[in-house]
C-alpha cells in the first residue's frame, strides 16, 4: 500500500516550483529547480503506475473530504500510463531544452519560459490525474496559457501569431469543455466524472445530454488537433521553440485524447458515445480524412518542422479511426498509437531541434548535404522516420500492426487501403528529407558541424525508445490492453 | 559449441557496413573483405535451426537454417566476396557501405523463416540496392534508381499486404509452401514474380542495371532476382503456372538482347532468360527439377557475376558501354577477354563449364514430365543464349571491327575477382558433385552423358554456324545507337499519351478534346497542388476567424447528427 498523497504531490510539485523559478531569474538554476521536479514527477507517476497496475486504482480525496463532495484525484491504469509518458518525454525533452532553450531564449527571459514549463506540466498532469470534471477544466486552462506563453517564445515573429492564433481556439475549446461540464452538472448535480456516470439518466432521447457530448468531443477536439479542428498546430508546432514544438507534440495532444477517452468511455459510457451516437461514423470519416489529407499536406511542405506538424495531425487520424473502430481491439489500437507515436514523434521534433541549432533553420534546402555535416542527427532522423513510417521492428510497425488487426476484425477493407495509403504518403515525406540529407550536395561545401552531446543525447533515447517498443511490446501492448479494458469495463 | 558461431548470419554485414561507414578506408576495404569470409565460416558452423522470436503475439522465426536457405547462404557469401573484392579499388563509401548492406539483406532474407522477417529483409535489400544505381551519380541513374526503388517497394507492399491477410485469415506467420488459391496467396505471388522479373514485370531489371555502377551492377545481378528465386522455390515450388512463365521468360528477353546495343543491358535480358530456367524447374517441382533450378541459380551467380565484372572492367576502362563503340579490345585487354569468355562459355552451357550441368538437369526435369513444347521453347532460348551472350558479348566488346581503344588490363583486384568467379565456372563444369552435394534433394545425376553432350554441342555448333553466316551475309543487326521500346514505353510513354489519345478517339479526332484532356490531366495535377501545396488552402494559415467558422461547422453538424 503506498500513500495516496503521491497524486497530489504529482502535481503540485511542479505548480509550485513555478513561481519559485520566477523569482530566482537565473536561467541555470531554473532548469535545475525544472529538471528536479520533472525527474521527481516522473518517479511518482512511476510509483503510482506500478500500484495501479497490480492494485487497479489509486485515489486521493482533498481535504478528507469523500468523492461526490469533494476533488477527487483518482488514478486507474489509463490515466496511470498517461501521467507516465507525459512525465517521462518531458523530463527527456527538458534535457535537451538545456542547451536548445539558452541557445534560441534570452537569458533574461529564461526563468519565465521555465515558469511556463512547469506550469504546463502540471496543468497536463493536474488533467491526467483528476477524477473531477470541473478541477479537469482548470487544469485544461492552465497547461493551455502556459503552452501559449511557451510558444510565443519561438524566435520567429509568426510565432506570435500563431500562438495567439492558438489561444484563441484553445479558450474557444475549453469554453466548449466548460458548457460540456456544465450541461452534465445541470443534469446530475455533480462534477465528480465516475458519480456523472452514475446519475446520468439512460435513454435517447436525453437532449442534455447529446449537447453536452457534442459541446464535449468538438471542444476536446480543438484541443487534441481532430481535423479540420487542426488548423492551429501546424503553426503553433513549427514557430515554437524547438523544445517547446517537442514537448507539445509529444504530450499536449496526446493528453487531450485522454481526456477525450476519459468523457466518451467513463463519463458517457460506451454504449452511449458509440451505439445511441454516431460517433463512430463521425471519428472513421474524420480519421481516414485525417491521414490521407494531413499526409498529402505534409508531402508539399518546404518547412521541415511544419511537414512533421502536419504529419502529427495525420497520426491523430489514425487514433480517432482506432477509436471509431468501436472495439477493444480498436481502442488497444489507438491508446497504442498515442503511446508509440509520443515517442516517434518526440524523437523527431528533438533531431529537427538539433538540426535548427546547427544550421539555424528547418526549411528543405538548407538541409542539403545535412547527412554529412551532422550524421548522428540525420541518423536518428532517420531512424525515427522508420518507426513513423511504421517499419517492422518499430513501435509504429506495431501500433499499426493492431489497428490493421482490429480493422481486419470488423471486416473493412477500405481502412486497410487507408493505413497502407498513410504509410506510403510518410514514406514520401520522410524520403524527402532523406533523400536532401543524404543524396543531394550543398551549393558550398560546408564543414561537419554536429549537434553537441546534450543535444543528441535525449534525441536517441526518444528514437531508442520508439524502437525498443517494436521490439519488446510486454510493456506497452500489454498495458494497452488493460486499459482498453477498463475503458470499456466502466460502461454499464 | 561456440555460442559465437550462433549469430545470425546477416548481422556480420550490417555490423561491417557500419564499420566501413566509420573506418578509414583503408581498414573499411579491410573489414569489407573479411565479413563475408567469416560470414560464411560462421554459416558453415551454424547448425539446421529455427530459432523462434516473440513480439507481441507474434511468433517470428528470424534465422532458419535448412539445406535450401544454407546453399543459397554460401552462394551469397561467396558473391558479396567475389563483388567486394572487384570494387575494393573505390573510395566511395556510399557504395562501400550500401553494397554491404544490400548484401547481408539478401542473406538475412534466405533465411527467414516468416513472412513478415522476409519483408524487412525484402525492402532493406531494395533501399540499400538503389544506391548502387544512385551511386553513378547522373541524372540519367537518379532518374533509374527512383524508377527502380518504386517498383521494388510496390513489390514490398504487395507482400506485406498478403502477408497481414495471411495472418488474420490463419495466425501463422510461418513462410512455407503457399496454395496459389487466395487472394493473400496472389498478393504474395505477384510480389515475388515483380522481384523475379517475371514478364510484364520486368522492366525494372533491365532498366536499371545498365545505369548502375560498373561494380554496383555485379551486386545487382547476384542478389535480388536470386533472393525471389529462392522464395519462389520456398513458398511456390510445383505451382504449374510458373512451368509456363518460365518458358516465357526464356524466350521474349532473346529478341531484345539480339538488337540491343547497351552490352550491360543485353546482360541484363540474358539474365531475365537465365531466370526463365530456374522458374521452370521451380514450376516442375520434382526433386530433379527443383535442384536443377537452384544448382542453375548458384552457377548463374557466379557466370552472370564473370560477364558483368569483364563488362565493368571495360566501362571503368574506357568509359563506354555500347557495343557500336567498343571492339578490338582483346589487344589491350587480353586477361580480361580470356575470363571473360570463360564466363561466356558457362552462360552457354558449353560441356565441361558450369551452366551444362545444371542446365542440363532442369531440361531432363522438363522431358521427365512431359512438357514437350517447354522444352522446345528451352532449347530455342539455349540457342539464343548462346548467340546473344556467349558469342555476342565477348564479340562486340573484344573482337570485332577494332574501335582503335588502346587501354590497359583494370586494376589487380578486378582481375584476382574474375579469376575466382572463372575457376568456380571450371571447377563446377568440371566437376559438378561438388555443388550436387549442397543440393537439397540427393542427387543421382549424371549430367555427362553421350547424347546429352552430344545434343548439347549440336545446339552450340550450328548456333555458331548461324551467328557467322548472318554475320557475313551482313543479315545480322547492326550494332545501331537505338532505343529498344519495351513494357517501360507503357508507363514512360503510353500512359501519358493515352489520355490524349483517348480524347481524340472520343471527339472522333476533334483536336480540341485532346488538348482538353491534356489540360484537364493539367488541371488535375494543379488542383491536387492547390489544395495541398505548400501554399495550397489545406496547407495555408487560415484566418482565425475561418478556423472558427470550422468549429461552429462541426458543432452544428455533430449536433445534427445526435438528435435525427
Amino acid at each position: 500500500m503506498i500513500d495516496s498523497q503521491l497524486l497530489l504531490l504529482q502535481v503540485t510539485l511542479p505548480l509550485i516550483a513555478a513561481p519559485i523559478c520566477l523569482l530566482i531569474k537565473s536561467g541555470r538554476a531554473c532548469w535545475a529547480i525544472a529538471f528536479i521536479v520533472t525527474i521527481s514527477s516522473f518517479s511518482l507517476a512511476a510509483i503510482v503506475f506500478s500500484y495501479v497496475l497490480t492494485y487497479g486504482v489509486l485515489e486521493y480525496n482533498f481535504g478528507g473530504w469523500v468523492a461526490p463532495w469533494g476533488i477527487s484525484y483518482r488514478v486507474d491504469i489509463v490515466n496511470g500510463l498517461i501521467a507516465l509518458l507525459v512525465s517521462a518525454i518531458t523530463t527527456i525533452v527538458l534535457v535537451f531544452a538545456r542547451t536548445s532553450v539558452s541557445n534560441e531564449i534570452k537569458n533574461k527571459n529564461q526563468s519565465i519560459f521555465y515558469t511556463a514549463w512547469l506550469l504546463c506540466l502540471a496543468g497536463l498532469l493536474g488533467i491526467t490525474v483528476t477524477g473531477d470534471a470541473f478541477n479537469l477544466f482548470v487544469f485544461l486552462e492552465i497547461s493551455s496559457l502556459a503552452s501559449y506563453v511557451l510558444i510565443a517564445f519561438g524566435q520567429d515573429r509568426r510565432a506570435l501569431t500563431a500562438s495567439y492564433q492558438y489561444l484563441v481556439m484553445g479558450t474557444i475549446g475549453a469554453t466548449f469543455i466548460l458548457i460540456g461540464v456544465g450541461l452534465l452538472y445541470a443534469m446530475t448535480g455533480t462534477l465528480n466524472m465516475v458519480d456523472i456516470a452514475a446519475r446520468l439518466p439512460q435513454g435517447v432521447t436525453n437532449r442534455t445530454a447529446q449537447t453536452a457530448l457534442a459541446f464535449l468531443v468538438v471542444g476536446v477536439g480543438l484541443k487534441l488537433a481532430l481535423f479540420p479542428l487542426h488548423l492551429w498546430l501546424p503553426n503553433a508546432y513549427t514557430f515554437a521553440p524547438s523544445a517547446v514544438g517537442a514537448f507539445l507534440a509529444a504530450t499536449a495532444t496526446k493528453v487531450a485524447i485522454y481526456v477525450l477517452l476519459r468523457f466518451l468511455f467513463t463519463v458517457f459510457g460506451f454504449n452511449f458515445s458509440f451505439e445511441e451516437m454516431p460517433l463512430d461514423l463521425i471519428f472513421v470519416t474524420l480519421g481516414i480524412v485525417a491521414v490521407i489529407s494531413a499526409s498529402a499536406v505534409a508531402i508539399f511542405q518546404d518547412n521541415v518542422k511544419r511537414m512533421f506538424a502536419y504529419s502529427s495531425v495525420a497520426q491523430i487520424g489514425y487514433m480517432i479511426i482506432g477509436l471509431g473502430l468501436s472495439s477493444k481491439a480498436g481502442l488497444t489500437a489507438s491508446i497504442l498509437h498515442l503511446f508509440n507515436h509520443a515517442w516517434i514523434k518526440g524523437g523527431i521534433f528533438l533531431a529537427l531541434g538539433c538540426v535548427a541549432y546547427k544550421l539555424g533553420s528547418v526549411r528543405l534546402g538548407a538541409l542539403a548535404g545535412a547527412g554529412y555535416r551532422m550524421p548522428w542527427t540525420m541518423a536518428a532522423f532517420l531512424l525515427a522516420g522508420l518507426s513513423l513510417i511504421g517499419v517492422p521492428l518499430t513501435a509504429g510497425f506495431i501500433s499499426k500492426w493492431y489497428l490493421f488487426e482490429a480493422a481486419i476484425e470488423k471486416d473493412w477493407w477500405l481502412m486497410l487501403i487507408v493505413i497502407v495509403m498513410g504509410s506510403l504518403l510518410s514514406l514520401i515525406y520522410v524520403w524527402r528529407v532523406i533523400e536532401m540529407a543524404y543524396l543531394r550536395r550543398p551549393d558550398h561545401e560546408e564543414e561537419k558541424s554536429e549537434a553537441p552531446l546534450s543535444l543528441l543525447l535525449p534525441t536517441w533515447v526518444l528514437v531508442f525508445a520508439s524502437f525498443y517498443f517494436g521490439l519488446d511490446t510486454r510493456l506497452s501492448v500489454g498495458v494497452a490492453h488493460k486499459a482498453a479494458e477498463t475503458l470499456i469495463g466502466y460502461s454499464p | 559449441m561456440m555460442p559465437m558461431t550462433d549469430l545470425p548470419p546477416f548481422l556480420i554485414f550490417y555490423i561491417a557496413a557500419i564499420l566501413v561507414m566509420l573506418l578509414p578506408n583503408r581498414l573499411g576495404q579491410l573489414v569489407s573483405l573479411t565479413a563475408p569470409v567469416l560470414g560464411g565460416l560462421l554459416l558453415y558452423f551454424l547448425a539446421d535451426t529455427a530459432g523462434q522470436w516473440h513480439i507481441a503475439e507474434v511468433v517470428l522465426e528470424p534465422v532458419r537454417v535448412d539445406d535450401l536457405s544454407r546453399l543459397f547462404g554460401y552462394l551469397f557469401h561467396i558473391a558479396a566476396f567475389i563483388g567486394v573484392l572487384f570494387s575494393i579499388h573505390l573510395r566511395d563509401r556510399l557504395q562501400a557501405t550500401t553494397s554491404l548492406l544490400y548484401a547481408g539483406s539478401a542473406i538475412g532474407a534466405v533465411f527467414a523463416g516468416d513472412l513478415l522477417t522476409l519483408f524487412f529483409f525484402w525492402e532493406l535489400m531494395a533501399l540499400s540496392s538503389m544506391f548502387l544505381i544512385l551511386a553513378r551519380r547522373t541524372e540519367r541513374a537518379y532518374r533509374a534508381g527512383m524508377r527502380y526503388f518504386l517498383i521494388q517497394a510496390v513489390s514490398g507492399v504487395l507482400l506485406l499486404l498478403g502477408t497481414l491477410i495471411i495472418y488474420a485469415q490463419t495466425g501463422s506467420l510461418a513462410f512455407d509452401h503457399i496454395e496459389l488459391t487466395s487472394l493473400a496467396s496472389l498478393l504474395i505471388f505477384v510480389a515475388f514474380g515483380i522481384k523475379c522479373a517475371f514478364p510484364l514485370f520486368h522492366n525494372w531489371l533491365t532498366d536499371s542495371y545498365p545505369e548502375s555502377t560498373p561494380t554496383g551492377a555485379v551486386f545487382l545481378s547476384a542478389f535480388t532476382t536470386k533472393v525471389a528465386v529462392y522464395a519462389l522455390a520456398r513458398g511456390f515450388a510445383g505451382t504449374e503456372a510458373l512451368v509456363y512463365i518460365g518458358a516465357v521468360m526464356t524466350c521474349f528477353p532473346i529478341f531484345y538482347a539480339v538488337i540491343e546495343n547497351d552490352l550491360r543491358r543485353v546482360l541484363a535480358y540474358s539474365m531475365i532468360n537465365q531466370i526463365g530456367f530456374m522458374v521452370v524447374g521451380i514450376g516442375l517441382g520434382t526433386a530433379l527439377a527443383i535442384n536443377g533450378a537452384i544448382a542453375h541459380a548458384f552457377n548463374d551467380v557466379i557466370f552472370k557475376g564473370l560477364l558483368m565484372m569483364s563488362m565493368g572492367a571495360v566501362l571503368f576502362r574506357t568509359g563506354r558501354m555500347n557495343g557500336s563503340d567498343l571492339g578490338g579490345l582483346y589487344k589491350s585487354m587480353p586477361v580480361t577477354t580470356s575470363l571473360c569468355i570463360i564466363g561466356a562459355a558457362s552462360i552457354s552451357a558449353f560441356p565441361l563449364f558450369s551452366g551444362f550441368v545444371s542446365k542440363a538437369m532442369v531440361m531432363s526435369a522438363v522431358l521427365d514430365e512431359g512438357h514437350e513444347f517447354v522444352w522446345l521453347a528451352l532449347l530455342f532460348a539455349s540457342a539464343g543464349v548462346f548467340h546473344h551472350a556467349g558469342i555476342k558479348i565477348p564479340f562486340f566488346a573484344f573482337f570485332g571491327h577494332d574501335a582503335g581503344i588502346r587501354t590497359s588490363e583494370p586494376p589487380v583486384n578486378m582481375l584476382l575477382a574474375m579469376v575466382i568467379a572463372a575457376i568456380l565456372c571450371v571447377l563446377i563444369g568440371v566437376y559438378p558433385w561438388l555443388l550436387y552435394d549442397l543440393l537439397p534433394f540427393s542427387v543421382d545425376y549424371n549430367p555427362f552423358d553421350r547424347s546429352h553432350v552430344l545434343a548439347q554441342l549440336q545446339l552450340l555448333m550450328f548456333s555458331a554456324a548461324a551467328f557467322a553466316w548472318l554475320k557475313f551475309a551482313r543479315i545480322y543487326p547492326p550494332e545501331l545507337r537505338s532505343t529498344n521500346i519495351d513494357v517501360e514505353w507503357l508507363y514512360r510513354k503510353f500512359l501519358p499519351g493515352l489520355s490524349s489519345y483517348c480524347g481524340g478517339l472520343l471527339s472522333s479526332g476533334s483536336r480540341g478534346t485532346s488538348a482538353a484532356l491534356r489540360a484537364g490531366n493539367k488541371a488535375i495535377m494543379k488542383v491536387i497542388f492547390r489544395h495541398y501545396g505548400p501554399h495550397g488552402t489545406l496547407a495555408r494559415t487560415w484566418p482565425t476567424g475561418s478556423m472558427v467558422l470550422w468549429v461552429a461547422i462541426i458543432l452544428a453538424a455533430s449536433l445534427l447528427l445526435y438528435y435525427f
